[in-house]
């Protein structure tokens, strides 16, 4: 069980990484992109638009801990 | 382009993660002899060698959309992770990599380790190089596999991370101590805004949008990765500078 467990640990780390927001905003960003297309919209720009704004939110996140780090 | 594009991401991917595979392989083998790190780095490549050629051949009886939706993704995370780091090294919220400290911090933790024989190897030796070699090889995997396979061209990208091996791999031998003045953040920022830029593309047209004029908007998309991560190092710095400020 806690091989298990640390197998799933570095997978998660792996790909996911220091920040679960950044890869779930990708993930619905993705599903936001799959609905506009679906409609017969063009989509091509709200993939940019979205990773901007993750990356941003990310950066400013682990920023915002260094310095309020006790 | 996009060949040109593939190798080079390819090649300093792997090579950034062969410098951090170095540095390990070094410290088991200067601490704990040769011959365990050398076994050890043996059997990571060859764990590696037979993830790849299981992965590999498996990728390509995926549907293309399915396939570039799901790499897209996974090149998205790998590339934002990337960008992430190398932005906040370069703005100054975190330290930049040093190979030397870690060198001398694996050395001392190397020497300290008691001594466990086990099929004539030094075990503590053996497993340092083999997770070490594993670990980073692994991403490298991961990368060839997935970028290789998204452009049809597992080829072309094993060709890059073959040459980033030799390369670092006769450095290595040549110097043999860590390549602490490899530019490795700057390795990471142009790896982290390919696999951000190819995230994007592949993504998007893996979840039925197409961009405008196909491949040729990639150029515009680099420039888009870039500008941003430019304009983060920018804001970052200010950002830093009124924490200290305060």
């Amino acid at each position: 069980m806690r091989r298990l467990a640390q197998f799933g640990h570095f997978w998660w780390d792996f790909v996911v990484g220091d920040d679960w927001r950044a890869a779930a905003g990708i993930a619905l960003a993705i599903g936001i992109t799959a609905a506009i297309a679906a409609e017969g919209i063009a989509a091509w720009w709200f993939m940019p638009v979205a990773v901007a704004a993750v990356l941003w939110l990310s950066l400013r996140r682990a920023a915002d801990n260094e310095y309020t780090r006790p | 382009m996009t060949a040109g594009f593939l190798i080079a991401s390819a090649f300093l991917a792997s090579a950034v993660e062969f410098v951090e595979a170095l540095t390990i392989v070094l410290a088991a083998g200067v601490s704990r002899g040769w011959r365990s790190a050398l076994a050890g780095l043996g059997a990571a490549t060859l764990a590696l060698t037979v993830i790849v050629a299981a992965l590999g051949p498996a990728l390509t009886r995926i549907p293309i959309s399915a396939l570039r939706l799901v790499v897209g993704a996974l090149l998205l995370a790998f590339g934002l992770q990337w960008l992430r780091k190398a932005i906040l090294r370069a703005s100054g919220f975190k330290a930049l990599h040093d190979e030397e400290a870690i060198f001398a911090q694996e050395l001392a933790e190397a020497r300290a380790a008691g001594k466990e024989e086990r099929a004539g190897l030094d075990w503590y030796g053996f497993t340092l190089a083999f997770k070490g070699v594993l670990l980073e090889g692994l991403e490298v995997a991961f990368i060839v596999i997935t970028f290789g396979s998204a452009q049809g061209r597992i080829d072309l990208a094993a060709l890059g991370a073959g040459a980033a091996l030799v390369l670092v791999a006769v450095v290595g031998v040549a110097v043999r101590a860590p390549l602490a003045r490899v530019p490795e953040n700057t390795m990471k920022f142009a790896v982290g805004t390919m696999l951000t830029t190819f995230g994007i593309f592949w993504s998007t047209e893996g979840a039925g949008a197409h961009w405008p004029g196909s491949d040729a908007a990639l150029p515009a998309i680099v420039a888009f990765v870039l500008l941003l991560s430019f304009g983060a190092v920018t804001l970052l710095r200010r950002r830093r500078l009124s924490f200290s400020a305060a």
